[in-house]
């Protein structure tokens, strides 16, 4: 039988319908290791779906702004840079994988591969918010950042910088700077939520390291696991939407 | 749903057997993922009109099913783990569906 308490357990097999179980990770007041471990995946996932609402409010204002001003979009879009979001999304699928793995390394008790999925997982995660920063640089160094220093040049007369794009009215060409508050919001918050993962991580390869998690404890990896791969989600939906918009147009 | 050679589920018949899945499993999933890039990149440079921006959410959408049932398990959860999370995004769907159809209806003809 492969479930944890069995093994753990020695008199589990006597004992299975009256006794309670001791692991020291095991809380008194659930019944079995199965209802705690549903509880906090429950848990676990009602906190994503707050989540989700969080994002969700950014995804709407998104979806109404682009079609509100959908010439400002377009323009404004086609200043991100595809090569840079498709090489982001697959890093950061490459660190939910490594992830993935480390749920896997958690469960079957291997310590040592479990802390090197973590360690990949931390790499791959600091490799997206580093080309990030590289993509925030440019839009700061191209007066993209919404604000004071925004300058609507470069969709006022695109001709004049090179590019292809069709010239917008001086009052479209200020609704680029709605479609740059949403990118740097959404993916702000985005590259925030891998900020605080990436602080998590250290303290569970620190745990990991310990020992904490080779031995049937698996609730904080899997967790966290849940986390990783909701922070996934929301760059999956984001890298359309944002680098995509309009590129057989431009 | 429950493998009943567990003695467990007796009491708590409601729990899903806890599943373990292998990395074979998990690299079938991210190779499919980073299959599904690619043919988000790919489709838009393809011009396809209205249809553009439904495919490339088409294609998330099944990218974010995949991460959800294979990475997050969701696939071998109880019905109570399935319930909670189509019932987050049923709702989620329904806040959208209701304030667009109100921004959408507002100045209704006048446009």
């Amino acid at each position: 039988m492969a479930n944890a308490i069995a093994t753990a357990h020695e008199h589990d097999a006597h004992h299975a319908h009256d006794e309670h179980v001791v692991l020291p990770q095991h809380l008194h007041h659930f019944e079995t290791e199965e209802q705690q471990r549903e509880a906090g995946t429950f848990g676990m996932w009602l906190f994503l779906l707050t989540e989700i609402m969080f994002f969700g409010g950014m995804f709407f204002a998104y979806l109404l702004y682009r079609n509100w001003y959908n010439p400002a979009f377009v323009a404004a879009s086609n200043q991100l840079s595809v090569k840079l979001g498709a090489i982001n999304t697959a890093i950061l699928i490459t660190s939910g994988y490594a992830m993935a793995l480390g749920v896997y390394a958690a469960e079957v008790r291997k310590k040592q591969m479990l802390v090197w999925t973590l360690i990949a997982t931390t790499i791959f995660g600091f490799a997206f918010l580093g080309v990030k920063t590289v993509e925030y640089k440019e839009k700061f160094e191209k007066h993209h950042v919404p604000g004071a220093s925004f300058d609507v040049k470069e969709f006022v007369n695109p001709a004049a910088f090179g590019l292809k794009e069709e010239p917008l009215a001086p009052d479209m060409a200020q609704k680029t700077q709605i479609f740059f508050v949403l990118y740097f919001a959404m993916t702000g918050m985005h590259a925030l939520h891998m900020i605080i993962g990436l602080a998590l991580l250290f303290w569970l390869i620190y745990r990991a390291n310990r020992g904490d998690f080779s031995s049937g404890y698996v609730a904080p990896i899997e967790n966290f696991g849940l986390y990783w791969h909701f922070v996934d989600i929301v760059w999956i939906f984001l890298f359309p939407l944002l680098y995509l918009i309009n590129k057989h147009v431009g | 749903m429950s493998a009943h050679n567990d003695a467990m589920n007796t009491t708590n018949p409601e729990h899903a057997e806890h599943h373990i899945l292998g990395p074979g499993t998990y690299t079938t999933i991210y190779v499919t993922l980073l299959i599904l890039t690619g043919i988000t990149v790919g489709a838009a440079f393809i011009p396809m009109g209205v249809l553009n921006p439904i495919v490339a959410l088409a294609i998330a959408s099944v990218k974010a099913v995949v991460v959800m049932l294979w990475f997050m398990h969701v696939k071998y959860q109880s019905r109570l783990i399935k319930m909670t999370v189509g019932a987050g995004f049923f709702t989620f769907f329904v806040l959208i569906m209701m304030t667009m159809s109100d921004y959408i209806s507002r100045a209704w003809g006048q446009w």
